[in-house]
């Protein structure tokens, strides 16, 4: 009887050999996939414009403006989605912009753009970290759904045709060089040649755009 | 050039007549001037003052990027091409990024004139005059509408052809464009 309750103690007290494994196996699986699932649940919750637009920074002023363009509603009803254009379809891309995307929530937390003027007065900074993104990637968002090896030139206007035949096919351009301020208003461009050379949108260059830097003579404002 | 609807005076009259000093709930009962002959108008078709008009459909403007002539030297040319979407405010000028003078290499679009850059003083700027910012003040796009106001315009070359002047050029006059004057 002592010998066969001491058998059970050490039974007992020893920690077991192939249970624990067992458990770190089995056990470890079903919470990495328990763990993934919700990682990329949640991941693709935030990849949503429903999310996007929760927040009133992107309700009040982009989304806005983003709802008179073509990529919001035209005539087959097809349209582009926030993290369409600006959350890259692989997923490392993907990963990495999600990680970049931290400064933004801090930027919501701090209200940076809480307030249309806000808004307004960083608007040239903010495109212009859209057009480096793109120029650094050769549009790839655009590309997604706009395939250059499938455009019909023969269906484009001539304008089109010639741009699109000479600077993009050679690939001295990328779409984000021509087709700024599409989906979103353009920020002021008078502040435009102060921004470095890889933020800049060539057909954004100063010299083209407005002359409101001018103050009119004294003597004409007098009568 | 866009042909603005022109109200005649009689209409004028009625319409005073009949907003001002009628009371509101005996307007649907009046003869309305549409309703009389003479009065059609061309914008609103049949449709009693009241009511309100279905508008035609939207055409599509045209994107053909052919040059038109103009109907007299001083004509704003208009704009052979579509427009839509063009960023126009305080931030931007989007036709300045084929039309200005630095852009026509690239864009082959033709250049403002030359007194695009001056201003009221008759002084040169560098670029674009602030009192010529807003391009669609004169230039417009150009759709295929029937014109809303009939139009007698007569081209001077044409004019001068009929007096039998001798000034008019070899190959004759261009023929006018039937809906040049009062296309919008």
């Amino acid at each position: 009887m002592i010998g066969l309750l001491r058998r059970y103690w050490q039974v007992i007290r020893r920690p077991a050999v192939h249970y624990s494994l067992g458990f770190l196996t089995i056990g470890g699986f079903i919470g990495g996939v328990m763990f993934w699932g919700a990682f990329n649940t949640a991941l693709e919750a935030t990849n949503t414009e429903a999310f996007c637009i929760s927040c009133h920074e992107m309700h009040d002023n982009v989304y806005q403006e983003l709802q008179g363009t073509i990529h919001f509603t035209n005539r087959s009803g097809v349209r582009a989605t926030c993290p369409d254009c600006h959350v890259p379809h692989r997923w490392t891309s993907k990963i990495a912009r999600k990680m970049q995307a931290s400064k933004e929530v801090w930027g919501k937390l701090f209200g940076t753009i809480d307030t249309a003027e806000k808004f307004e007065a960083l608007r040239l900074q903010l495109a212009s970290n859209e057009w480096k993104r793109l120029k650094a990637n050769d549009s790839l968002e655009c590309r997604n759904c706009h395939k250059f090896e499938y455009m019909d030139f023969t269906r484009q206007s001539p304008r089109a045709t010639r741009a699109h035949s000479t600077s993009l096919a050679s690939g001295t351009r990328t779409c984000i060089d021509c087709h700024v301020g599409i989906a979103h208003r353009l920020p002021d461009l008078a502040g435009i040649a102060k921004l470095p050379e890889e933020r800049r949108s060539p057909d954004a260059l100063p010299g083209v755009v407005r002359s409101g830097g001018v103050e009119p003579p004294a003597e004409e404002t007098a009568d | 050039m866009r042909a603005l609807p022109v109200m005649r005076p009689v209409s004028l009259v009625v319409l005073c007549a009949a907003l001002g000093f009628a009371p509101a709930a005996t307007l649907a009962q009046r003869p309305v001037p549409s309703d009389l002959p003479g009065h059609y108008d061309r914008m609103r078709g049949n449709v009693p003052i009241p009511e309100e008009a279905t508008p035609p459909p939207l055409t599509n403007p045209d994107n053909s990027d052919v040059r038109r002539s103009r109907a007299y030297a001083m004509q704003p040319p208009v704009v052979p091409h579509k427009i839509e979407g063009y960023q126009l405010d305080r931030n931007a000028n989007r036709c300045m990024f084929c039309h200005a003078r630095t852009r026509t290499e690239q864009s082959q679009a033709p250049m403002i004139s030359v007194t695009h850059f001056q201003d009221r003083d008759g002084n040169f700027l560098a670029e674009l005059s602030p009192r010529r910012y807003f391009c669609l003040q004169c230039h417009v796009p150009q759709a295929p509408v029937n014109p809303l106001v009939d139009s007698r315009f007569v081209d001077v070359e044409t004019m001068l052809r009929r007096s039998g002047s001798p000034s008019v050029p070899p190959g004759g006059p261009a023929p006018a464009s039937p809906r040049e004057p009062g296309q919008r």
